[in-house]
């Protein structure tokens, strides 16, 4: 006992003693969770629309009076020619083009008009799609409204929509969960790992293995400090979460710190395994590097799981942080409790044991 | 019992392909100051993390205070001290801490060794709260013997401690490793320098793995039975080529200032001045073998 207490002081005075590795510990949460959410976002916003009105109209107008009134859109032009808008769209300046047919206005009300046409540039699928969509709602509200105004009931009356769990349908509510698993990924995977091989590098984890004390002590020690900055590291999240962005949990705070510990544990485990199977910090960021990739894009942190292809969704199956995101969103958005969640749970702990029984096995006092 | 027994020991890197240690057998007494010389790739590095329980030998056998290296490590591990050649204290703790640290990891307090390490420590003392990094070479290597010894160990290992520093540094060392010897510390130690040989109670000389010779350093130099002559001209590449195309010349190899020539019975002094009566400044004179002549000797044999 004595031995880890003096191993413990020596792995905290050694990252208090590190040149950069305190700041970051306190500046990279902060700095993560005040500034990624907002650029984070996938809200379409500033769609730029031209209206090609061939009509000149009551009703064209309106259409494009609604549009003008958009929050997401911006009526760029307005012009009578089709070639015009499209050498805008080419220019990247006008993302979505509404043509209106000439006489519209006179054919809806006699018999059916002629299409209204709507071209988009779709290089950036989601905004070309959202914002084709946020179009064709608005022209479809304004002729609803010009049909309501002759008609009992208006269309759009006869339609509620409710967003549940996250009602304003804020991006941000969905990243912040994420935000928090990549800082765990990088402060509880990153950092033991090459505070392990920096051992390696320097000789003196030599000096370590002709001593007495067990590997089991010395790797402990090693993690211990790592999580406590984890979770410390939640905590800060947590508090920035409510502060800045009026985020608290709907659900228990006890279940995200439950959740915390497992995960932790998992990635840091994760981590020393493969600080043994290398030998230069080099080594060891490109692996860890290759499985964040994977861990970053297939887990559901950035795109949620359920959009992808079938093979795909069974692999993350093995991938741990897709159990904790689970977590931290039900949680967070819907006040999940534990006990619908203990599939979770019982895999991060799964995963924890096997990665930490790897981690041990594979680290050799001798070779 | 003798400190460290090593029958047959073998290791090979590569999966075979760098035979690092074949067959090496020898035995230190208690005690014993014992010197492993060799030039690099002799081997001895390897032998040391061997016989400190950081390898598995491929074959053979080798016990270390009379634990086996391989069953019982656990015992050897607390019996022995290990300075490996490259400074490995954590350059991120102070002088004090270092030595803290290291008592503290083998369950002893700093002063119950205080009286063993005194001689030593006390010239660094006047630094204990600077990070080990910032300390010159030769103060390293006091803190990395301090921490090596204090826990007592029976047997130390020191592997190339004197490596890149300086000569006076050396000497000093090689004088706080015969205090070590008079307290009853069994010491194993390797250098490049034949120079050094002399400091050990005996030696073993290696190349490539092998040991071509154990003996106290007197009885070493005392094998070498050739006549041994020291050669110099003006232009000394010269000397060495014409020297080396001659009857009578089993070796010549730059040596210092000079060339040794090593002679065998047909070498005749006034026949070589004669032959070489061309080359300018020539001087020849009897030399007194080193343990480097000796070992050359060896090497080619």
């Amino acid at each position: 006992m004595r031995t880890f207490l003096v191993l413990l002081q020596k792995e905290f005075l050694q990252i208090r003693r590190n040149s950069f590795l305190p700041k970051l510990i306190i500046a990279f949460p902060i700095m993560v969770m005040l500034i990624m959410p907002l650029i984070m976002t996938m809200d379409v916003r500033n769609v730029n629309v031209a209206i090609v009105d061939l009509d000149r109209s009551t009703t064209s107008r309106r259409i494009a009076s609604h549009v003008e009134a958009s929050e997401y859109l911006t009526l760029a032009q307005t012009t009578a020619e089709y070639p015009l808008a499209l050498e805008a769209l080419e220019q990247g300046d006008v993302d979505v083009i509404v043509q209106i047919p000439a006489d519209f206005e006179r054919d809806m009300a006699v018999s059916t008009p002629e299409h209204i046409s709507i071209t988009a540039n779709a290089v950036n699928a989601t905004k070309g799609g959202i914002g084709m969509q946020y179009v064709v709602q608005t022209i479809v509200r304004t002729l609803g409204e010009i049909g309501g105004e002759r008609a009992p009931v208006k269309v759009s009356e006869l339609i509620t929509v409710e967003n549940r769990y996250n009602p304003t349908l804020n991006y941000r509510h969905y990243m912040i969960p994420a935000l928090m698993i990549i800082l765990f990924i990088l402060i509880c995977g990153f950092l033991p790992a090459l505070s392990i091989v920096g051992e390696k590098e320097s000789g003196s984890i030599e000096q370590i293995n002709v001593t007495p004390i067990s590997r089991f002590t010395f790797t402990l020690a090693k993690l211990v400090p790592y999580w406590i900055i984890g979770l410390f590291v939640v905590t800060v999240a947590m508090l920035i979460a409510r502060l800045v962005y009026g985020l608290a949990p709907v659900g228990s705070v006890w279940a995200i710190y439950l959740g915390a510990v497992l995960f932790i544990l998992t990635i840091s485990g994760f981590s020393l395994t493969i600080a043994n199977f290398s030998d230069t910090m080099q080594q060891t960021m490109f692996v860890m590097f290759f499985f964040i990739m994977i861990f970053m894009l297939m887990s559901g942190l950035l795109t949620p799981v359920d959009s992808m292809p079938e093979w795909a969704q069974r692999f993350t199956l093995i991938l741990p942080p897709r159990y904790y995101v689970e977590i931290l969103r039900a949680v967070y958005l819907k006040g999940t409790t534990l006990s619908e969640l203990w599939i979770n749970y019982a895999a991060l702990g799964g995963f924890a044991v096997v990665f930490n029984t790897l981690a041990a096995i594979t680290y050799k006092k001798r070779s | 019992m003798k400190a460290i027994e090593i029958d047959n020991l073998s290791k090979s890197y590569n999966k075979g392909k760098v035979q690092a240690l074949s067959s090496v057998s020898f035995e230190v007494e208690r005690g014993e100051l014992f010197g492993l010389i060799g030039p690099d790739g002799a081997g001895k590095t390897t032998l040391f993390r061997l016989l400190t329980t950081l390898l598995s030998p491929d074959a053979g056998r080798a016990t270390v205070d009379g634990y086996d290296i391989v069953k019982e490590y656990h015992a050897i591990r607390s019996r022995v001290g290990y300075m490996p050649g490259r400074f490995s204290l954590y350059p991120d703790l102070s002088v004090e801490e270092n030595l803290q640290f290291f008592a503290a990891l083998f369950g002893v307090n700093v002063e119950e060794s205080y009286d063993l390490i005194a001689p030593i420590y006390k010239q660094i003392e006047p630094f204990r709260t600077r990070r080990a990094g910032k300390l010159s070479g030769g103060m390293k290597q006091k803190l990395a013997l301090s921490c090596a010894l204090i826990h007592r160990p029976s047997i130390l290992f020191l592997d190339e401690p004197t490596t890149g520093v300086d000569a006076v540094s050396r000497s000093e060392f090689w004088d706080m490793l015969a205090g070590l010897k008079e307290r009853g510390i069994t010491i194993l130690v390797s250098t490049p320098y034949m120079d050094e040989a002399s400091r050990c109670d005996r030696i073993a000389l290696c190349n490539e793995g092998r040991i071509l010779g154990i003996d106290t350093p007197h009885d070493i130099v005392r094998g070498f039975d050739n006549r041994l002559y020291g050669i110099s001209a003006k232009n000394m590449f010269t000397l060495l080529e014409r020297a080396r195309a001659m009857e009578g010349v089993v070796e010549c190899y730059p040596f210092g200032q000079r060339h040794h020539l090593v002679a065998d019975d047909s070498f005749s002094v006034e026949q070589f001045t004669r032959q070489l009566s061309d080359i300018e400044g020539l001087e020849i004179a009897s030399a007194e073998p080193t343990i480097e002549d000796m070992f050359i000797k060896l090497m080619k044999r």
